[in-house]
């Protein structure tokens, strides 16, 4: 394993009421986050093959994770999305290192399937840093009631020379949905968008 | 009976290696169950309250059983602690209805831990965060077992709700060398001890 991990933690929220309604079966989401060394803390480095492989590889841990936590067949995975927060003596660009070139690959994979761009979120921040994992669904982007946000916050993370990558992943959408828009019903899933 | 109505359940597992120091073998868990309830006494003062204790019970160890099998179950669990943030239109004492109920689960769920449940609780608004207690389940003065854990929801507890927590632990802190009463000379008489 290349990511140096102090910590990893798993989140699992489920709605059961909202706005005095019953929700059943009840919403739910769930978040994997490791809280890892930044290996390029306090320097400039132009070459940030390190945190590209460290995204690979935690893109498939933090999956098995999350899914584990909602305890789901990885195939029901509804929608998904993914963030990271950067301590102060890193940069903006260590989260684009981990999150974009390869984090997606083994989360789709773990899934079975993915075909929509897997929305995300990064910030650099303090300990307890206040993430918000921005969700949709995963085959069809345009999916209006999958459009979504799970908090996530560690109090002791990240330290200055840290990174916090978190992972999110649903079995459901929004709990009342009612904005219009793409079904999932309707989903073609050929173009990751309708 | 009253009702108690559930809007939102929510559940933490924190794994941590290290903090800076050499890893030990297995990492130290610690997990949270949370419930964020309707408040039935919001708005006015409700002079006997004390009936909800015994409608909490069953919420409790439902979250108490759900936290163990978080942890790999009852026999792994070595620290317990409890808390309670009531929303903005009730008052400190709905959290204390909590101390017993969520009390009483986790002993229960554990099969008769000794020491008393150490907790937390608060009036606060949505997104409030509450650091709940953490003491040995057999002996409080452990010291290695002392700890805390942050919990909160960012929608919860609404102004007529409460949110109730239990957390638990699977050993000592992460690089735990303070001295102190030692887990493996706990005598397990009287729960301090």
């Amino acid at each position: 394993m290349k990511a140096q991990i102090r910590k990893i933690a798993t989140f699992v929220e489920e709605t059961h009421r909202e706005a005095d309604r019953a929700i059943d079966p009840p919403t739910r989401k769930a978040a994997a986050v490791a809280v890892i060394a930044n290996p390029f803390a306090g320097t400039y480095t132009e070459d940030l093959t390190e945190l590209i492989s460290i995204g690979e590889e935690l893109g498939q841990l933090l999956a098995e994770r999350a899914v584990a936590a909602l305890g789901i067949d990885p195939a029901r995975v509804e929608s998904y999305g993914k963030a990271a927060a950067v301590g102060e003596d890193g940069e903006l660009e260590h989260a684009a290192a981990i999150l974009h070139p390869r984090l997606g690959a083994p989360f789709r994979k773990v899934l079975g399937k993915g075909a929509a761009l897997i929305p995300s979120s990064k910030k650099r921040g303090g300990l307890g840093a206040v993430v918000d994992i921005p969700l949709g669904h995963k085959d069809a982007a345009f999916v209006r009631s999958h459009f979504d946000a799970m908090q996530v916050q560690i109090n002791d993370a990240p330290r200055a020379g840290e990174i916090l990558v978190a992972v999110a992943v649903t079995d459901s959408g929004r709990p009342l949905p009612r904005v219009g828009g793409l079904t999932k019903d309707e989903i073609k899933g050929e173009d990751g968008l309708r | 009976m009253p009702e108690i109505v559930v809007r939102k359940r929510l559940f933490c597992v924190e794994e941590i290696y290290h903090e800076g120091g050499p890893p030990p073998a297995k990492p130290y868990r610690r997990a949270a169950a949370l419930a964020v309830i309707h408040n039935p006494f919001t708005g006015r003062h409700v002079p006997e309250i004390a009936f909800l204790m015994d409608a909490l019970k069953p919420l409790g160890i439902e979250m108490a059983s759900r936290l163990a099998d978080l942890l790999g179950g009852a026999a792994m669990i070595q620290g317990y602690g409890k808390g309670a943030i009531v929303g903005a239109r009730g008052e400190v004492e709905h959290g204390a209805l909590w101390h017993v109920p969520g009390g009483y689960a986790m002993r229960e769920v554990l099969g008769g831990a000794k020491a008393i449940v150490p907790s937390a609780k608060k009036v606060g608004p949505p997104g409030a965060r509450l650091d709940v207690p953490i003491t040995h389940i057999d002996a409080s003065y452990v010291r290695s077992h002392f700890d805390a854990m942050e919990v909160g929801a960012s929608d919860a507890p609404a102004s007529d709700e409460i949110l109730l927590a239990l957390v638990m632990t699977d050993g000592p802190r992460i690089h735990a060398r303070v001295g102190g009463l030692a887990a493996n000379e706990i005598k397990g008489e009287d729960g301090l001890r």
